[in-house]
This record gives structure tokens, sequence and C-alpha cells, in this order.
């Protein structure tokens, strides 16, 4: 019975080339733009970090009061002094400070031109606590932030540039005129969105690829690349700037269990209410601990035009179906007399509701292999209409193939049921005598 | 036209009316927005920056090393820079309008305010800067080449001389005196107002405070520098490709970032407002295939109820309907049906748009968008049905007489 109404929709399909090739494009139309959308919305709110991303935690602590913060939301980064205190504390298994240094590698060859590169100051846990993979050597050690040490780890990419992609552990890189011992080269890691560093960032980035210990980048007085915020300006002098309340480092903490994350919770509080009894702050503790999806989200990584574009393309996807109900409708209505003879020789209502969801079906099938089509077409034109930076992370991959053809079948099956039901209602009686 | 008996035909074909109906609704509410979104957008893309944006090329320099100073660097290479063949001027600076990176400071109008008065955009440079930037002054000077100085990285710029624009000369002194005034952008240190431009924006485009920018005559002792340079005219292309080249020549310790280290302006425009453009052109793209398909949809119906009725319409012609009633009769009855998609279409679509406002901070949909889009889709349905319904006119009345 399958491959019979199988055969009876394409007879039917091909009787009117126009409409179905209406519906069929109304379909294709319709999947398409919503897959392509979803495909950048999917790219942009996805877990940067599935394994570990419940269990690592930005920390804020509010160090500018009421007053100059909006709705009670404390400043999205750290002062130095409270980063110092809060690492000093190591309250967390894992924990570490950032901030993006703006430094350019000079290769040894005087004939090659030096390199701006991304890099991050940061300390010796962020390796293991982001699960950054190596490919040579390892990450440096914390007794090497206790030492201030001269060292670094850097990405494949520039291992490539710099050494031919050879081993590179325990060889010196020099970062505007000072060297550095070479602990371990990381293959080109950023994850997207880039979680660590949205505030500078935006969440979509290239990430890094030099990173320096923290306490050596300060030592050195490595200028900061990425946005700092004071309330007050700070007095002359980097150890003034040092001392301000101006914001310019992250610190993520790695909190395996609720235990950990409810004690965290409560020693936060305490550093603020212990700042609040020194007179530093004059306000309530009002610290956040967010993990990495709920950090995402307060930041707002997902573009606004991905949303609205989203949306809309889904309402372009309702219309469409819309528009396929009204054609089915129009095409199965049209053979009331055929259905009342079929009907008359014995099909019972079942028969006719298999016979034409199978042709709906059909439509569907051919909807989404041009549904397909359209949306190849779509993401590789998506650098037309999103940014580079996102545009790249949109792809065509066997998931997003899978669910266009889904989609568009289960829309043509989902439009159909109304014309068929309709179909199945034809009194044979009345057709036969009108016949 | 009789319309009563329209309404009482329809009643007889509530699926088909109501979908066509919900199409036309839907559609208005989705080609209304993203009309609105495309215009947005679209004057967003063509906002005025005040400056002369042709023969423009901004170069992101980077010095690598860290000596005692910067400032040195800096004159050399803009004294290299002034005098390459095809180039009129140059200065070093900070920022520039649309660059997407810059300095904002608060002004007060006493020494000791708590409050800033307004918040604005700082450039910095020297006399250079309004020859190559292009702007114009509207009254006081220019700066003088005694009165550029240089200020450290961890201070703040608060020179004795500003020049600012129109905007904020007219907020901080509504009277129209701004010039000659004195303002502070550091606590405690005076600036004076010594003249006025007429438009310059901030390098920002989601700014608050588009149209407020300072000019002081500074340069900052820091290893990031941005040079600007104007060029003669049809001499940008080749200014452009040799200009990487000369400050090597100068001095090689230095990184100018392959994707942005040299760009024209006509780049950096294109860069700035790139997502405006590509949801510009999305939703452009969205409105042509919606319409379409609602067109089609409804082709199709009005196709199927032609077909359907072809007994009916050949009794009425025999009756004495002239072919131009039966054309009238469907084009009314698609214009009924419009109609109320329309008005269902017009809440939706404000629905839609208030929505978005308050998920997306979007700006609200004026009353024009659903005005244009009311038009377009009454028009896109009369145009639809027009030739079912010519084929429906042209029905013979001996059809009547048939038992098909």
């Amino acid at each position: 019975m399958f491959s019979y109404y199988l055969q009876l929709g394409w007879r039917s399909l091909r009787r009117n080339p126009v409409l179905t090739a209406l519906m069929v494009m109304a379909i294709g139309f319709g999947v398409a733009a919503s897959m392509t959308t979803y495909s950048v919305f999917r790219a942009t709110s996805r877990d940067p970090i599935p394994q570990k991303s419940s269990v690592l935690y930005n920390v804020q602590v509010d160090n500018w009061g009421p007053e100059h913060i909006e709705k009670g939301e404390p400043p999205p980064a750290l002062s130095y002094q409270d980063i110092t205190a809060l690492l000093r504390a190591h309250k967390a298994k894992r924990q570490a400070a950032t901030y993006p240094v703006g430094i350019s590698v000079i290769p040894d060859n005087p004939a090659r031109l030096p390199m701006r590169q991304g890099a991050y100051a940061t300390g010796a846990d962020f390796f293991p606590m982001f699960d950054v993979p190596f490919l040579q050597g390892d990450a440096w050690t914390r007794d090497d932030d206790e030492k201030h040490a001269s060292v670094a780890v850097i990405s494949k990419s520039l291992n490539d540039k710099l050494f031919d992609g050879g081993p590179s552990v325990g060889k010196q890189i020099n970062l505007d005129g000072r060297l550095f011992r070479i602990t371990g080269v990381i293959a080109d890691w950023a994850p997207q969105p880039l979680f660590f560093d949205v505030p500078n960032t935006g969440g979509f980035d290239d990430g890094a690829s030099v990173y320096v210990p923290l306490t050596r980048a300060v030592d050195l007085r490595m200028p900061n690349n990425g946005n700092n915020n004071c309330v007050d300006e700070p007095k002359e002098g980097w150890d003034n700037y040092l001392r301000s309340e101006c914001i310019w480092l992250s610190f993520w903490v790695e909190l395996p269990d609720a235990a950990a994350v409810q004690s965290y919770r409560g020693f936060l509080e305490g550093y603020a209410a212990d700042q609040r009894r020194a007179g530093r702050f004059s306000w309530a503790p009002n610290g956040r601990l967010r993990n990495v999806m709920d950090w995402l989200s307060q930041q707002k990584v997902v573009p606004p035009e991905s949303q609205v574009s989203l949306l809309v393309s889904l309402g372009f996807l309702v219309i469409c179906l819309v528009n396929t109900v009204g054609l089915l409708l129009a095409k199965f209505l049209r053979r009331a007399p055929e259905i009342g003879v079929r009907r008359a020789l014995g099909a019972s209502k079942r028969d006719i509701y298999a016979q034409f969801l199978m042709e709906a079906g059909t439509i569907g099938i051919a909807g989404g292999l041009l549904g397909l089509v359209l949306t190849g077409v779509g993401v590789l034109g998506i650098g037309m209409v999103f940014p580079e930076n996102i545009a790249r992370l949109a792809t065509l991959d066997p998931i997003l193939v899978l669910l266009t053809l889904v989609v568009s079948i289960v829309a043509s099956v989902l439009a159909a049921f109304y014309p068929t039901w309709r179909a199945a209602q034809v009194q044979p009686a009345w057709q036969l005598k009108s016949n | 036209m009789q319309i009563v008996p329209i309404l009482s035909a329809l009643r007889r074909h509530k699926a088909g009316t109501i979908l066509i109906a919900v199409q036309i609704a839907l559609t208005l509410a989705i080609v209304c927005n993203a009309l609105f979104i495309v215009n947005d957008r679209v004057e967003r893309v063509h906002r005025a920056t005040g400056m002369n944006e042709s023969n423009v090329v901004a170069v992101q320099n980077r010095y690598v090393g860290s000596p005692s100073s910067f400032l040195p660097l800096a004159r050399t290479d803009v004294q290299a820079l002034r005098s390459m063949p095809g180039v009129q001027d140059a200065y070093v600076t900070n920022a520039f309008p649309l660059r997407q990176g810059g300095w904002s400071t608060g002004i007060m109008k006493e020494p000791d305010q708590r409050k800033n008065t307004l918040q604005s955009a700082l450039y910095f440079g020297d006399e250079h800067m309004l020859e190559t930037l292009g702007v114009k002054l509207i009254a006081g000077r220019n700066f003088s080449a005694g009165e550029v100085t240089s200020f450290e990285e961890s201070q703040t710029p608060a020179p004795p001389q500003v020049i600012v624009t129109k905007a904020i000369a007219d907020k901080l002194f509504p009277g129209g005196d701004a010039l000659g005034k004195v303002v502070y952008y550091s606590r405690g240190k005076p600036s004076t107002i010594i003249g006025i431009v007429g438009k310059l924006t901030v390098p920002w485009i989601d700014s608050e405070f588009i149209d407020n920018v300072t000019l002081m005559p500074l340069t900052q002792n820091n290893g990031s520098q941005i040079f600007l340079l104007r060029t003669k005219p049809g001499q940008q292309d080749a200014v452009f490709k040799s200009v990487a080249a000369t400050l090597y020549n100068v001095n090689r310790m230095r990184v100018l970032p392959e994707k942005y280290g040299v760009r024209t302006f006509e780049m950096v425009r294109a860069r700035a407002y790139q997502a405006d453009r590509g949801m510009a052109i999305l939703m452009s793209v969205v409105c042509g295939v919606l319409l379409a398909i609602t067109a089609a949809g409804i082709v199709g119906l009005s196709s199927f109820w032609v077909g359907q009725r072809r007994k009916q319409i050949g009794v009425r012609r025999a009756l004495g309907a002239r072919r131009s009633d039966i054309l009238g009769y469907f084009m009314t009855e698609n214009f009924l049906i419009a109609l109320a998609g329309v008005i269902v279409g017009v809440a939706l679509a404000v629905g839609m748009s208030q929505w978005m406002f308050t998920h997306f901070e979007m700006k609200r949909l004026s009353f024009t968008y659903l005005m244009i889009g009311v038009v377009t889709l009454l028009a896109l349905g009369q145009a639809a049905v027009l030739s079912p319904a010519l084929r429906a006119s042209r029905v013979s009345p001996v059809e009547a007489t048939r038992s098909v």
C-alpha cells in the first residue's frame, strides 16, 4: 500500500506542476530561512565547554556600590586589589585571574618583522581548569606563579611561525624585548563563545596565542589590552593604578560540587563584609557567582541580530506553512470526485488519510531537499549578513542536515492534516450524484 | 457592487477565507517590521561622520619594545608620512569616527562638580587634525603648533585649549556663547574652548552621545598610535599601497596588524556597519520572498475557487451579468478578505514591534510603516487575484447548461 500511495502521490504532484512547485518552494524557502538563521543562533548560544560548564564559575565583586552600577548588577570585571585578595585566600579547587595584554613577538631572525599577537596574563590553574589541550610540554606551575617566573605557553600557530612547528619547550620567546621560557605548546584553542573573556571580546574572537603568568605581567607593567573602567580617576603611576578601584581583570574558579559552591558564596559574602568593616565598601555584600551558561546569558553574548533574524525566519516558516495548507486544501478538494469514487469502491477514511498524508510527505521530502540546498547556499552566504567572527561559526553539519529534512517533512505533514481531514469528509454519494 | 452576497458566499468557504486572511495578517506583521528594520539600518549605514571621507587612509600602528618615550618615534613617522608623495596632510591620534574604539570622558562646567554634565569622545592630534579630517570650523580658531603637547599614559588629558563640536557647545552653553568659555575634563584643570566644529561623530556607532566630540592638541606617550592621512585627490590607492613600506623604511620595530593595519576610510565604514548592512540585506530578502509566496498562495487558492465555481459563474453570466461584474466580484471578494487580514495584521505588527522593543531595545514601529505595509498587501492581493479573476470573467454563459 505504501508504495502504491507514494506512486499515487507522485502522479498527482505531476498533474499540477505549478501548484506542486509552489508548495515545494514555499516549504523549501521557509525551512531554509529558518535553518540558516538557526545555524547562527545555535553557534552563538552553544555551550563552549560542555564537559565542565557547570563547575566553572565567574566571580564578581561589587567594589563600586549602588551609585555607580546599573540595576544592582556588580561590575563585569574585578579590581587588582580584589584579585590579589581572592587569589591569596585560595578557597576554590582551581582559580585563575586573567587580563588581555598587548604584546608583540620579536622573531630571532632579524629579517622577519615583529608580530602582534593576542595574549593573556593568567595563572597556572587556567590550563587544567579550562581543559586547554597541550601538544607539547605542559602549563607552568603554581610555583612559577609564586616566583613571578618569565615563562610562557604559546599556541600551535605561533609555534609554526616561530619554530616551524618543531619542538620548542625550553626555548625562549622574545616578547617586546623580554625573554620568556616556553613551557608548553597548546592547540589553537579558542572556545566559542570565548566565555572566559566576554567583556573584552563580546564572546567571539580568535583567542590568544601567548599566555604568561599574571604575576610576571604585572611586574613588567604589561599594558592591559582590554577594557578598563574606573569610577574615579586613579592617581598617577602604575602602583596607584593597581591600588585603584578600576576594574580590568576577570576571575574564574572551579567548584566541583554544590557544597563547594555554597561555601564559596559564603566566602565571597564574608570577603565583602570584611571590606565593609574595613571601610572600603559602604554597601551590603553584592557579589555574584555564575556558571558558564549563566554568565554567557547575563552578558548577552547571543547577538540581538541573531535572535531577531531567527524569529523573523520562524515567522516566515509559519507563513509558508499557512500557504501550503491553503494550496493543499485547494488541491485535495479539487479531487473530490476521485475521492468519492475511491470511497464508493470501498476505501475507508483511514485509506484516504494515508494516501493524502503520503502525498504531503512527498511534498515535504521534495521541499526538504530544496531546503537543504538553499540552507547550504544560505550558510555559505551568511558572511554577507553576519560579521565574520560570527559567520564562520555557522556550519552545515550532519545534525543540521537531518534537522532540515525532519523539519520540512514534519511541517508539510502537519500542514496536510486539515486538508486531509476535509478530503476524508467527502461524501461519496454526493460526489457520485453530482457527476 | 453587492457586498452581502459575497459575504454569504464566503461563509461557505470558511477554511480558504481564513487561510488567506491569516497569511495576509502574518505577512503584514513581518513585512512591516522587517521593512522598518531595513530602513533603520540603511539610515545608520549612511549616517554622516562630519568628515570629508574620500581620500582618507588610516594606519593602526604599534611600536615594538619599551623605549622611554614613544613620542620621538611618532614624530618621525608623521614627518615621513607628510612628505610621502600623494599625501596632503597627516597627524597622529588615538581614534577617529567609526573606528569602534576610543576614549570618552565626562565634561564638567565647574572645577569641582561631582557629576559630569555630559560625556564626550576625545580625539588627540595637532594643528593638522582639522585639515586631515576635512572638518570645518564654524567659530573660533585652529590649534597652533605651539599649543601641541604630550601626556603620559597614566595621566588624564586636560589641555588648556580644546575644540568641541557644535553639539557639545549647544548642550553646555545653550545661549550660543560657548566660544572662549572654560570647561573641565579633569577636576580642577581648566580647558578653554577656542574653536567649534560643525559636526564630527564619536568612534562608536552605538553611542548615546554620537555627536559629542572634543579635539585636544595632545599626543599620548603610548606604543599604540593611529596615523590618519589625507591624500591628494586620486592618490588614495597609491598611498594605501605604499604607506606600510614607507613606515617600515623609517623603523622596522613596529606592527601593522594584518587585517586592519592600513585601511581606506571606505573600508573603515564598511567594517563598522557590517552587521547593519547584513541585517538590511537579510530582511530585504525575507520581505521579497515572503511577498512572493503570499502572492503565489493567493493566486493558487483563487484559481481553485474560480475552477470550483465555473458553473455558478456561467449561471450568473447567463442571467445577464457582464464580464466586468464577474471580475469585480472576485476582486471585491479578495479585497474583503485582505481587509480582514490587514486589520488583524496591524494588531500583530504592533504587538511584534512592541515585543522586539522590550526584548531587543529596538525602535518602535512607526505609523508610516504600518500604512506602507497595509497598502502593499492590499495591492498585492488585488494584483494576485487579477489573473484568476480575469479567467473567471471569460467563463462563457454556456457553462451554465453543461453538467460539469
